[in-house]
Parts: structure tokens; C-alpha cells; sequence
């Protein structure tokens, strides 16, 4: 009874149930929201406007910062790119091929996001370092060099590129593929034709996700980055450089930057995803 | 590769071949080739750090070791992070169960935007994570003051490290939980109260039971993002020894001092939780997959 008279007074706030606890769950979902996530959040922006446009500009224009960003979305962009390559491949192999070790390799692929940033961070460097085990065959510095941002960055991103289009491939139908081979198609044909149109949009998602989460990634990075201003220096590092100089404005205007940034791939990544699902559903 | 075009334009032509190609697939040399640059890929990047790990911390023997786990600084850490956990992964499990039985549930306005917001963590930097508290409640702030009047420390303490690792633990159980319950619909819910159970009995007897693995598989991810979390709890930690580190950044100091021993030994416990959750989570996913992941994307 107090239900229906509940939803007469909400009107058209929601649709009316007979199951319980509707107030109670958004109330504390609501609150809990805004204190952990909102609040603070809003506490940046608040900072932010008290620097004005302004502000913002002077410190977006110094060089170091500049730099930073520079360094920061291109080896984002860079790993972004390689793991849309190997993600794919990888999702390709794991869904259409049966080989010995394909279910462990399958479990594996989430590691980057089970495993710690630092202990990635510190494995990788030392692996990637001159005299490590990769390193030493390679004929050119990894570690400590914006290469070795990329390296950690791709082993970041790769899980992301891997999970989004290994359901879609996973959907995918033989029968669209045969017919296109009745209708004359080789296999490269009907890879570049009717597969991948098929995956294009999951791959574009993916794409977004490694390079959304790269350009924010900071433990991993700066173990093997060398951290040289303007060189192979990222954005959350120099955040964390300006905040124990105690230059709060300065972290604040690049952190604000670094949000809109982020803010704008997560926008992309949403109409991406509403693309791949009206494809499914058409 | 002609050999399919034969195939598929003259329907004759797959009589005459002695053995006839499926039309899917590739050529047994091209898959070889393709399955091995990829599990080159993966070894590169994703088996050998992890065998590295090991090896680094164990080439000088147990002895090493087991001093580096010992030592009263790498305790101290390994307390530190189980006590963040043990706060943050509670909290988090209740706002996902109230957030998704909310979202679920019942239809109302402004659903999406929870949802968005919900997800927000994750976009965002774990530095920036982090800074938001110290921005919120530093020395700066404007109830930074009053905070050291009252002799209340936040930032660079217990307090800061748990709200910071709470934030970024904050959408795990729920993005789990939400399709989840979405798809499983409200009819048994609704049956169960019309049969007269009570809105608790109705949780506790026709949703949890179906969403218990779902439940655990969240838990399991936002445990290991606590435990993990790297970026956010370095910003907010003050990075004092045996006070204020966590195994991470215990792992971090260790590393710069160049002691590597050490360093891998701590680093080799957390990629043994990773390694665990890693498992836990491929079992649950063979046994219950129709129980965790909403089947609906």
C-alpha cells in the first residue's frame, strides 16, 4: 500500500513497482555518490574556476607543461595504435583457433589489469633496461626514453582493445562469411569486406579505452620513462611534481585539462559503444 | 589464395580437389604464422615481466628473500594495504548491491546519467584521483585550518590513503552487478512478494542467491584494484616508511634505493594476488558464466 501511494506522489519520476526499497538504495546509491566521487570532483573544478581562463593559460603554456602533454598523448596514442593491431590479432586467435594453452593465454590477457601498475612498472623496466633480459637484444634504448612509455602503455591498453572485440568476433556469423565466399571472395576479401566492417566500431571502442587509460596511467609509466622534462615526462607525473612543490594552482590547471580530456574520450567512448550496439541490433 | 576462389566460383572444382578446403579459415600456414606472432606478442609483454618478477625476487635464494618480506617496514606496508582493502571493499560492496538493486530494479528518470556517473572513476587519472583529496582537505584547503586546529590529519595519513583507494575502487562491484540484475529481470522479485515475502526475505532469498557469484566476482576485481592501487595512494600517502606506505609503494621506495632483491620480493607477493585473482576469476567465469556476466552487452 505505501508503495502505490509512494508512486502516486513521485508522479512521473519512475514507474511504479511493487518491489520494495526503491527510496532507500537511490537515496544512500545517491549520496554515497556524491560524497565519494561528486564532492570531490566538484572541489577540483571549483579550484579551477577560481584560476579563471586566465590562470589556466599561463600555466597551460609553459613549455614543461606543454612537454608533458605532448609526450603524454603521443606514446598514448602510439601504444593506443599497437594494441589495436596485437589486440586484434589476439582476439582473432583466441576466438577462431583451437591450440594447446588457448583457455590459460585466454585468462592471461587480463593480467594488466590484475597486476599492480608498479609491479608492472618495475618488471617492465628492468626487462626493458640495457643489461635486461629484452633490452640487451635490442639494438636501440627502450628504458628510459618515450619508448619505454609506450612499452608500458601497451601493456596497459591491451586488455581493453582484446575484451571489447573478442565478444564481437565471438557474434560474428559463419554464415555471412560463406556467402561471401560462394560469392567469390578469398579470405582476405572477406577479412577486409565483411569481418572487419562487422568488428570496426569494438575496435574503434577499444582503441579509445587503451588510449583513454594511457594517458592517465602514471604507475607503471614512471619506472621506465626516465621522467626528463619534456622528453619522456607525463602529465600525472608533472601533477604530482607541481603538488609537492605545493603549486596547487598549477596542479589544478593541468588536472582540469587532463579531466576535459578524458571527459571527451569518455563521450566518444559512449557514442561508440551506442554505434557498435545499433549495428548488432540492424 | 587462388586455390579458394576455385572453390567458390566454379562449384565443380571442389570434386576435383583431392581434399576440399572449408570455405571459413584460414590456410593451416597462415594460422600457424598468426597464432605465433601472437603468442610472441604475449610472451613479450605479458609472460616474460610476470616470470621476471620471480625471478628477480628469488635469483639470490629464499634467503633474501624472506628478510625483505620480514622486515618490519614490508609488514607495516602489507598491514596498511589490507587494512585499505578491508575498508573500501566492504563500503564499495554495499553502495554496488544498493546501486544496483536501485538501477535494476525499478525505472525512473535520470537512470543513464547515474549509470555515467557511476563509471566516472574510471576516467579519470588515478593521480588526479588522488589530488582531489588533497585539494579537499590539505593544508590548503579551505577546511585545512580547522583540520590542523583540531588536530585531525587526513592527507598524508590513514584517512587519505582509505578515501583515496575507496574512489578508485568505487564503480567495480556495481558495473558487475548492474547488467547483471538488468537482465535477470524483476519477475521472481515481484513473484516473491506477491507470495508474501517481505522486501528483506526478497532480497536475501530470491536476488542474492542469484547474484551471489556476480557478487563475489566484483568483490574479487575491486579487491585487487585496492590492494594495487598505485597512483591515487601515492599522491595522498606522504610516502612515510612503516607509517604511511603501502605495498606498492613500498615496492616504489625499495626500487629507487636500487634495492632491487627487496623491491621484487614485495612486487612478487602482489602479482601473486594478481595471479590468484587471475584464477578465481577464470573459474568463476567457466563454472557460473550465465550467473556473472550478463549475457546482453
Amino acid at each position: 500500500m505505501a508503495e502505490i501511494a509512494s508512486t502516486t506522489l513521485t508522479g512521473g519520476f519512475r514507474k511504479p513497482s511493487i518491489l520494495p526499497g526503491f527510496g532507500i538504495t537511490l537515496g544512500f546509491t545517491v549520496a554515497y555518490l556524491s560524497l565519494v566521487v561528486l564532492i570531490p570532483l566538484a572541489g577540483l573544478a571549483l579550484r579551477a574556476s577560481g584560476l579563471g581562463f586566465g590562470g589556466l593559460w599561463a600555466v597551460m603554456s609553459e613549455p614543461r607543461v606543454i612537454g608533458a602533454f605532448k609526450v603524454t598523448f603521443l606514446t598514448a596514442l602510439a601504444a593506443a595504435l599497437i594494441n589495436t593491431v596485437f589486440g586484434l590479432l589476439v582476439a582473432w586467435v583466441l576466438v577462431r583457433y583451437e591450440f594447446p594453452g588457448r583457455r590459460v593465454i585466454d585468462a592471461l590477457v587480463d593480467l594488466p589489469f590484475a597486476l599492480p601498475t608498479a609491479v608492472a612498472g618495475i618488471a617492465l623496466s628492468a626487462l626493458y633496461a640495457n643489461n635486461g633480459w629484452i633490452g640487451q637484444f635490442l639494438p636501440f634504448r627502450v628504458a628510459f626514453t618515450p619508448l619505454g612509455i609506450v612499452v608500458a602503455l601497451t601493456f596497459i591498453g591491451l586488455p581493453f582493445v582484446v575484451r571489447t572485440v573478442q565478444p564481437v568476433l565471438q557474434d560474428t556469423e559463419p554464415e555471412v562469411e560463406e556467402a561471401a565466399a560462394c560469392l567469390g571472395a578469398n579470405r582476405l576479401q572477406i577479412f577486409t569486406r565483411v569481418v572487419f566492417p562487422a568488428i570496426m566500431p569494438a575496435l574503434l571502442t577499444g582503441f579509445t579505452l587503451a588510449f583513454a587509460r594511457g594517458v592517465g596511467e602514471y604507475g607503471s609509466v614512471i619506472f621506465i620513462a626516465g621522467n626528463l622534462p619534456g622528453v619522456s615526462e607525463i602529465v600525472p607525473l608533472l601533477i604530482i611534481i607541481k603538488l609537492e612543490q605545493f603549486d596547487y594552482a598549477g596542479a589544478t590547471a593541468i588536472a582540469t585539462m587532463m579531466l576535459v580530456a578524458s571527459f571527451c574520450l569518455l563521450l566518444a567512448i559512449n557514442l561508440l559503444q551506442h554505434w557498435t550496439r545499433a549495428r548488432h541490433a540492424g | 589464395m587462388p586455390a579458394e576462389i576455385v572453390i567458390a566460383s566454379t562449384a565443380p572444382a571442389i570434386g576435383q580437389r583431392s581434399i576440399p578446403r572449408p570455405a571459413l579459415g584460414e590456410s593451416p600456414l597462415v594460422k600457424a604464422a598468426l597464432i605465433g606472432v601472437a603468442l610472441v606478442f604475449l610472451l613479450l609483454f605479458l609472460v616474460i615481466p610476470l616470470v621476471a618478477v620471480f625471478y628477480e625476487a628469488l635469483h639470490q635464494g629464499f634467503g633474501p628473500y624472506f628478510d625483505a618480506l620480514v622486515e618490519p617496514d614490508a609488514v607495516a606496508a602489507m598491514e596498511l594495504t589490507l587494512l585499505a582493502a578491508a575498508v573500501a571493499v566492504p563500503l564499495n560492496l554495499v553502495f554496488g548491491v544498493a546501486a544496483s538493486w536501485c538501477i535494476a530494479k525499478f525505472e525512473f528518470r535520470g537512470k543513464s546519467l547515474l549509470i555515467t556517473l557511476i563509471d566516472l572513476p574510471f576516467s579519470v587519472s588515478p593521480v588526479i584521483s588522488g589530488m582531489v583529496f588533497v585539494l579537499l582537505f590539505g593544508a590548503q584547503s579551505w577546511i585545512g585550518p580547522w583540520l590542523r586546529a583540531h588536530d585531525i590529519q587526513i592527507i598524508f595519513a590513514l584517512p587519505g590513503i582509505v578515501m583515496a583507494t575507496v574512489f578508485v575502487t568505487f564503480p567495480f562491484v556495481a558495473r558487475e552487478l548492474i547488467p547483471l540484475m538488468q537482465e535477470q529481470g524483476v519477475d521472481e522479485e515481484e513473484a516473491a512478494r506477491v507470495l508474501g515475502a517481505s522486501g528483506w526475505q526478497t532480497f536475501t532469498r530470491v536476488t542474492l542467491p542469484n547474484i551471489r557469484w556476480g557478487v563475489l566476482y566484483g568483490v574479487l576485481l575491486c579487491n585487487a584494484r585496492a590492494m594495487g592501487e598505485f597512483g591515487a595512494v601515492s599522491v595522498v600517502s606522504g610516502h612515510i616508511r612503516g607509517e604511511t606506505n603501502t605495498m606498492p609503494l613500498h615496492v616504489e621506495i625499495l626500487y629507487n634505493e636500487y634495492n632491487f632483491v627487496a623491491a621484487f620480493a614485495v612486487a612478487s607477493l602482489l602479482a601473486l594476488l594478481a595471479l590468484v585473482t587471475l584464477v578465481v576469476k577464470s573459474l568463476l567465469e567457466w563454472r557460473y558464466a550465465d550467473q556473472i556476466k550478463a549475457t546482453r552487452r
